[in-house]
């Protein structure tokens, strides 16, 4: 008694793992549709990829950008104020004459980043140094706006985490930060105020 | 024993179930359901039909617009808006200077705090605010409206059975109960204790036919539609609620139009796999 | 673990060799999913569903790693945050849809699993462990969809917190401590809500374990299939590779559509509306339901009315509906019917699609507003779901008289016996 079947239907071929052990002329027929299965899925396996990735983005009540309103009228001369911007910090100083001298008299060309204090500061209101407070070297909060914090050798700000210094433009002067604290987008509502984004 | 009775397990603990059952059924029947107003003279929606039915529909900008109007003039009184912001508003074809306009004037302010004095205060709202309600919490609201909560309104249209037509038909759908009749029977007569209690207001279409809410939309041309479009209480309900089903699902174009794409791509892979299925599976029977 | 005819792995190129040597992944995936498995080459669309469950935990577990990036398990800020996943996160609604409605795709397909497996005796030796292990994958699953729900805190979410910690207060004595200390409270607050985003966020990894051993049990006695009969020889089976790979994903393209109307063109449907409200603990929603998945269960609970053998009514309610699942461990031992396949059980087959009928009527009766004749009919549907397995499985197995069995696959497929080995 044979319990073990070997042969079956004579129309069937052994099982075929690749097209290659295809018979007959089918072959190259049936490998395109395999083959296009095979990539029209894969095509729409990456278009899945792309919200899925996508959604990491800022969301709209992120980049739905609020501005804010600072007033100027209580920051005197020589001292500044920190305000929140985007969630990030901004410093707004009240320069004193010495200061803007101080920042003008420095030769553009030597900087690292060459920029002059009239190009980061508002026509007509050239002592309101506003810039974000945000080293560009690695993002820490720079000292130097409250009253009696290191400020640096350029009487600027200091960057406590890896020592960059900026001056009293808030331009890089020393440290491993490559480029000067970022001038926001803002404008004067008024003498005493200003509205930043 | 044990192989005796092993197989006895099984139909006891199920004989155990189905006694249990039984003597629920035999000892303890449930009471009678009660005969009620509610559910003999509670109305389904009305018939109303929306732009952004069925698998292709879209918003129609300028309803939305309308309804915008409906809620700003008429529900935002009472209703909050909480989840939707002013931002989101550009998407139903305001501008950004029109929103930025709409924000600062909006009757109720956004709170904020007093910067000298530490205060709560409010000040003008900006397009990235959330919509301010009418009341600064719960308990105000309440206190204002003879205890009953005005709901917010950002995901009514989702959250009600009936969605947007519910809601439209309940504002047009103020009746009388002493002359209120349904399928020919009169709802005095067959329910004679039935009554309204002073506050509320007898309404069809609500759960229990009370409704703290008085008619919202009193008299056709209570607001004035920019465009023109006449002012009926049905006009106006259809458009606030169209207006909420925006609200409460705004990516609904979105979603129509991602849909269709992703069918039509499924419907050729599925198509293609078939293929590649009945080409690798040739000859073989199974 | 294979039968001796199985492919055998051979790399060609020397970086396989060379991972074959050091790191033999791509030989476990090749016998477990490869050309290395023989499979019966007669298994119909009903044996897609396996392979079906797996993709619809892939995509929960992917959408919901996602969520989980947006979502905030406070009770002050839950339900925000997941209209912030809808409105303001990007491609949010799609995600969050996706998930919602995943769920309810899961377990279409894995209740379609079970029921092939019933149909055809898949739970039957050899394979009682690859049953038990199904249902313990199965309870994992209602745990775990049961704490996802609740995280939307709505007020569904909250009231189906409320209701389902309340079964454990059933249990005599201990019972109400227990449910205290499931939810960390007198009621379900932000420390329910806390340890059922960490436990909702876990369970969907013990279950992608426990399917590993799933698998890795059915390797060893290999696929059952429509005639229940074993395999006898090569001419039985099809490499798995590439002849089911091709028939799962035209498959998975079937349930791929399905499942994208759902989710484009109805998300909401299967929901419930009232989880548009937020959770408010003051007020009980009119009709509260569970998700349509648990319904049979929910009218089983439901059912017993009756304070009997001095036993409570809640207390036999809740006894029944986690029963009525925990019998499914017992099932390869109370049905000792040696025929596996329905085909060739005259009586059994009625009794299968009974037992189908029962519960889809269980579902709808669980839905339902309570009525007397609501509550009767359920009464008699979950009197026959526990006689049909206590009692008419058992039974039957002793007085059917099973049709004759085909001597082979083959031979069942080619509808003549296989010419005789030479």
């Amino acid at each position: 008694m044979a319990t073990l079947e070997t042969a079956e239907d004579p129309n069937q071929r052994p099982p075929v793992i690749g097209p290659e052990h295809d018979e007959g002329q089918g072959p190259r027929r049936r490998d395109f549709l395999n083959i296009a299965a095979v990539a029209f899925a894969g095509v729409g396996g990456v278009a899945v990829v792309i919200p899925l990735v996508n959604q990491m983005n800022p969301s709209a009540d992120v980049l739905a950008l609020a501005s804010i309103e600072v007033d100027l009228a209580k920051i005197e001369a020589g001292s500044g104020i920190k305000v929140a911007w985007r969630k990030q910090p901004v410093f707004v100083r009240n320069l004193t004459p010495a200061e803007i001298k101080e920042a003008k008299a420095v030769p553009v060309d030597s900087l690292r980043d060459p920029e002059t204090l009239d190009a980061r500061t508002k026509p007509g209101h050239e002592n309101w140094l506003i810039t974000m407070a945000v080293c560009t070297h690695l993002g820490c909060v720079p000292l130097g706006i409250t009253p009696g914090e290191n400020r640096g050798q350029f009487g600027g700000y200091f960057c406590p985490c890896h020592g960059s210094q900026y001056d009293t433009a808030g331009r890089i002067r020393a440290g491993p930060a490559p480029k000067n604290l970022v001038v926001p987008e803002y404008s004067f509502k008024s003498a005493t105020s200003v509205q930043i984004g | 024993m044990l192989r005796f009775f092993a197989p006895l397990i099984a139909p006891l603990v199920g004989l155990l179930f189905v006694c249990a059952l039984l003597y629920a059924v035999i000892a303890a029947p449930s009471a009678p359901a009660a005969h009620l107003a509610s559910e003999e003279f509670h109305l389904p929606p009305k018939d109303i039909h929306y732009s952004f039915e069925g698998p292709l529909g879209k918003y129609d900008n300028q309803q939305l617009q309308r309804g915008f109007q409906v809620y700003k003039e008429v529900c935002s009184a009472c209703h909050s808006m909480r989840l939707v912001a002013f931002r989101d508003l550009e998407e139903i074809g305001f501008s950004k200077p029109e929103v930025k306009a709409l924000a600062k004037g909006w009757a109720t302010e956004t709170p904020s705090v007093n910067p000298d004095t530490g205060e709560p205060a409010t000040r003008k709202s900006l397009p990235s605010d959330f919509i301010p309600g009418p009341y600064a919490n719960e308990t105000a609201a309440r206190a204002a409206n003879n205890n009953a909560l005005p709901p917010d309104m950002s995901l009514l249209a989702k959250a009600r059975e009936g969605g947007p037509a519910y809601i439209a038909s309940l504002v047009t759908g103020y009746a009388d109960a002493k002359t209120f009749t349904k399928d020919g029977k009169s709802l005095m007569k067959e329910f004679p204790d039935f009554n309204t209690p002073t506050g509320l207001h007898f309404n069809p279409y609500f759960a229990n036919l009370n409704i703290a809410m008085p008619p919202p939309l009193s008299a056709d041309g209570q607001v004035t539609y920019a465009d023109g479009t006449k002012a009926t209480k049905l006009q106006m309900a259809t458009d606030v609620s169209a207006f909420l089903m925006w609200a409460a699902e705004p990516k609904l174009e979105n979603r129509h139009r991602t849909g269709l794409a992703v069918l039509a791509y499924l419907v050729i892979a599925t198509l293609l796999a078939f293929g590649a299925y009945r080409n690798i599976w040739h000859g073989k029977k199974h | 673990m294979s039968f001796p005819w199985a492919e055998h792995y051979a790399p060609k190129h020397p970086l396989m060799r060379y991972l074959d040597e050091k790191l033999p992944l791509p030989r476990l995936v090749y016998n477990a999913v490869g050309a290395g498995y023989p499979v019966p080459r007669n298994l119909n669309y009903f044996w897609n569903f396996g392979v079906l469950a797996g993709a619809a935990l892939a995509i929960q577990i992917i959408t919901g790693v996602i969520l989980a990036m947006h979502y905030a398990a406070n009770g002050t800020v839950a339900f925000d945050s997941v209209e912030h996943i809808m409105r303001d996160v990007n491609s949010g609604w799609l995600i969050r849809y996706a998930h919602a409605n995943g769920a309810s795709m899961f377990f279409i397909v894995v209740y379609t699993h079970i029921f092939r497996g019933l149909y055809y005796g898949s739970y039957k030796a050899p394979r009682e462990m690859v049953w038990l292990l199904g249902v313990v994958i199965f309870l994992l699953m209602m745990a775990t969809a049961f704490m996802g729900y609740v995280l939307p805190w709505g007020q569904m979410s909250f009231w189906g917190a409320q209701v389902i910690t309340g079964f454990f207060s059933a249990i005599p004595v201990v019972g109400d401590p227990i449910r205290m200390w499931l939810l960390g409270g007198f009621a379900p607050d932000n420390d329910a809500l806390n340890r059922f985003f960490s436990l909702h966020y876990l369970l969907p990894f013990v279950i992608a374990a426990v399917i590993v051993l799933h698998i890795w049990a059915l390797h060893i006695p290999g696929s059952n299939n429509p005639t229940g009969v074993d395999v006898k020889g090569p001419q039985d089976t099809v490499p798995f590779h590439p002849y089911y790979t091709a028939k799962d994903g035209m498959g998975l393209g079937v349930f791929l559509i399905v499942f994208s109307l759902l989710l484009f063109f109805a998300p909401n449907a299967l929901g419930h509306p009232d989880n548009y409200i937020p959770a408010n603990p003051l007020s009980t929603p009119a009709h509260i339901v569970p998700e349509w998945y648990f319904l049979p269960f929910y009218a089983i609970l439901k059912s017993f009315t009756g304070n009997f053998l001095g036993i409570a009514a809640k207390l036999w309610g809740v006894m029944a509906m986690f029963g009525s699942i925990l019998l499914l461990f017992f099932l390869p031992w109370i049905d000792r019917s040696p025929i596996r396949s329905a085909s060739y059980r005259p009586m059994y087959k009625w009794f299968f699609w009974v037992l189908v009928a029962d519960v889809l009527f269980l579902g709808y009766l669980g839905q339902a507003e309570v009525t007397p004749t609501v509550v009767l009919l359920s009464q008699l549907c979950a009197g026959y779901y526990f006689s049909h397995f206590l009692i008419i499985i058992p039974l039957i197995s002793k007085f059917e008289k099973p049709l004759p069995l085909p001597n082979s696959i083959t031979e069942a497929v080619l509808g003549h016996p296989a010419p005789a080995a030479a």
